[in-house]
């Protein structure tokens, strides 16, 4: 009878165990089903998109739908793994998609010499606002349209610069 | 009220299992056919068939390895095409970032540039790879195939191959 006692007092902490750890997964998978599929928020800094970012720091949310079903276009601010260092994630604006003729300042700061490429089937243009501090297309050329990790629609803070943005 | 009840609870199930699966298969380890002949005879030789057809190999595909994206020689990767995004192709790596690698075409040597890798099929005479399309942003690599998970006789480790035809140097 004690046996019995004992058997069922365990049979419901595990019911209880199995319940929770049902719940935590379920917690963690609807958070990363919402942060991958859906929509995130991200820290952005740096000078490269001034004057439309600034440069000490926005948080910024992005959504992961459209790049899905290829629908950025020219002018979207999008997020971007960067070609050169895949642990890092850039922002910048898409100016051109694959067939488009882009022309650019190859050193604003010294030079007015300009070029005009085509973007390559399946690849991107992207800079960043700030022509003259900004790592992009320019340097590396057009990026894959498979590096675009989703597009920007909001700036949540500074709470002064709360908005859409495009 | 009884049927609602239950319809409810198979609801609830099938979204606690899909998003349990999607999380699962996103961060962790994911299934993978493969297609085509290009990684044969590691992957899809063309041997094994049902009834005269070739069944496609399924591969499971490791994702822990994009949390660094710290790949060795040899390795075999999943990636979405440079020139298409809704294709993925499966490659061996053959060589990493700051490193020289000689074409069998030209006699000319290329360095991968930062963050990028070169990529070949291991059935060199059917593989749409590197050599066309020069080297890619480790950033399209989505996950690391480590095992042969179907067929059944075919299940087993994918092993690493270093080709001979790289020159290295860093």
């Amino acid at each position: 009878m004690r046996l019995l006692n004992y058997l069922g007092q365990w049979r419901s902490v595990a019911k209880e165990a199995k319940d929770l750890t049902v719940t935590v997964a379920k917690f963690m998978g609807l958070l990363h089903v919402t942060d991958a599929y859906l929509c995130s928020s991200t820290l952005v800094y740096g000078p490269s998109m001034l004057p439309t970012l600034n440069i000490s720091g926005d948080v910024l949310l992005s959504e992961h739908v459209s790049h899905r079903f290829g629908k950025v276009g020219a002018g979207d601010l999008v997020l971007v793994r960067s070609p050169n260092d895949p642990r890092k994630i850039v922002t910048k604006r898409i100016l051109g998609m694959e067939g488009d003729q882009v022309t650019f300042f190859v050193d604003p700061k010294h030079s007015d010499r300009s070029q005009t490429t085509v973007v390559p089937k399946g690849h991107v243009w992207i800079q960043g606002d700030n022509i003259y501090s900004s790592f992009d297309s320019r340097t590396y050329g057009a990026v894959p349209y498979g590096l675009i990790q989703g597009k920007v629609f909001c700036r949540v803070w500074p709470p002064d610069g709360f908005g859409s943005l495009d | 009220m009884g049927t609602r009840s239950a319809l409810w609870s198979f609801a609830n199930k099938f979204f606690t299992c899909g998003v349990i699966g999607v999380y699962v298969s996103d961060r962790f380890v994911g299934v993978a056919p493969v297609r085509g002949s290009s990684m044969s005879p590691t992957l899809n030789p063309g041997t094994t068939s049902l009834m005269g057809l070739a069944i496609d190999d399924y591969v499971l595909v490791e994702k822990r390895c994009l949390q660094n994206y710290k790949f060795s020689h040899g390795d075999v990767v999943v990636f979405s095409s440079p020139s298409n995004h809704k294709e993925r192709h499966i490659k061996r790596i053959t060589a990493l970032p700051g490193e020289w690698i000689g074409t069998r075409h030209s006699y000319d040597v290329l360095k991968i540039p930062e963050g990028h890798c070169w990529v070949e099929g291991d059935n060199s005479s059917s593989s749409l790879d590197s050599r066309s399309f020069g080297p890619i942003p480790l950033g399209l690599v989505q996950g690391r195939v480590t095992h042969i998970a179907w067929p059944p006789q075919r299940i087993g480790a994918v092993e690493k191959r270093t080709p001979q035809d790289t020159i290295s140097s860093s």
